[in-house]
């Protein structure tokens, strides 16, 4: 099956991002086929790679950006709502005229057509979150 | 084939930021030509409200927004009676949301539809994807 995740809250706070990663590892362990991960609302922030989690924790962050390498996963961060919560790619960063960019290994910066587009394309969206 | 989008708001306009980032899908969604269909319930039914003032709270008011959904042939506003009821709500407390039929010369229909708990269950039912705010 062919599926989407879209992820709305940010790490630690809540589960959700722990849940859709633990969904997806298992989901391409059974030979599914994850055609874009979507991050919204506080969900971008799972993209910062300035997050220092504690040593004996999860780094939720790095969990995303090795299953990413493993299995070539698109990884999109809303652009809309990475704006207003200070998370940049280079590119964005230069855009707006700040001093840094703070996006992880792995993820991308895009618009929200891109979920749009997975709910067209997937067999399922599954939502976590909100 | 065009697939049923449906947009599943259930919270209050203020107080989280759900509401309007759903708007904002809506908003760009509308430009896929999908078949879509907005449901508002729970604390969600507060969003279409008319005479929201959010001075005091100094947010931006984003209920005008809602008006301008027919433009963007989101016309199907899909409102739990149920929910309307629990909070002391009805049709009349809430903004007049229209669309204009191509079809019938333009004229001028409700966007709104009341429909109870059980009448909405179905309908979401019959949906392909649903985006739940």
């Amino acid at each position: 099956m062919k599926l989407g995740i879209q992820i709305n809250e940010g790490p630690y706070q809540h589960q959700s991002s722990d849940s859709a990663y633990q969904f997806a590892k298992a989901a391409l362990a059974k030979g599914h086929e994850i055609f874009r991960v979507f991050f919204y609302h506080d969900g971008v922030n799972n993209g910062t790679r300035l997050a220092v989690p504690p040593q004996d924790d999860r780094n939720i962050t790095q969990q995303w950006t090795e299953l990413q390498k493993e299995h070539n996963l698109d990884l999109v961060v809303c652009i809309a709502a990475a704006q207003r919560r200070g998370l940049m790619d280079e590119d964005e960063a230069k855009r707006q005229g700040k001093d840094a960019n703070n996006i992880a290994e792995g993820f991308r910066i895009s618009g929200l057509g891109q979920l749009i587009e997975a709910g067209i394309e997937c067999d399922r969206l599954v939502t976590f979150g909100a | 084939m065009a697939k049923k989008f449906m947009y599943m708001n259930t919270k209050a306009p203020y107080g989280t930021i759900y509401a309007l980032e759903s708007l904002e899908v809506v908003l760009i969604g509308a430009a896929f030509e999908q078949d879509v269909s907005l449901a508002f319930i729970g604390d969600g039914v507060y969003q279409l409200t008319k005479g929201q003032n959010t001075e005091g709270i100094g947010m931006k008011n984003f209920s005008p927004t809602y008006t301008a959904l027919g433009d963007y042939d989101v016309n199907k506003i899909y409102v739990e009676k149920e929910s309307l009821e629990e909070r002391g709500l009805s049709l009349d407390d809430l903004q007049h949301l229209t669309w204009e039929d191509e079809d019938e010369d333009w004229a001028e229909k409700d966007s709104i539809r009341l429909v109870s708990r059980s009448e909405l269950a179905d309908v979401i039912d019959d949906q392909d994807v649903i985006l739940s705010f």
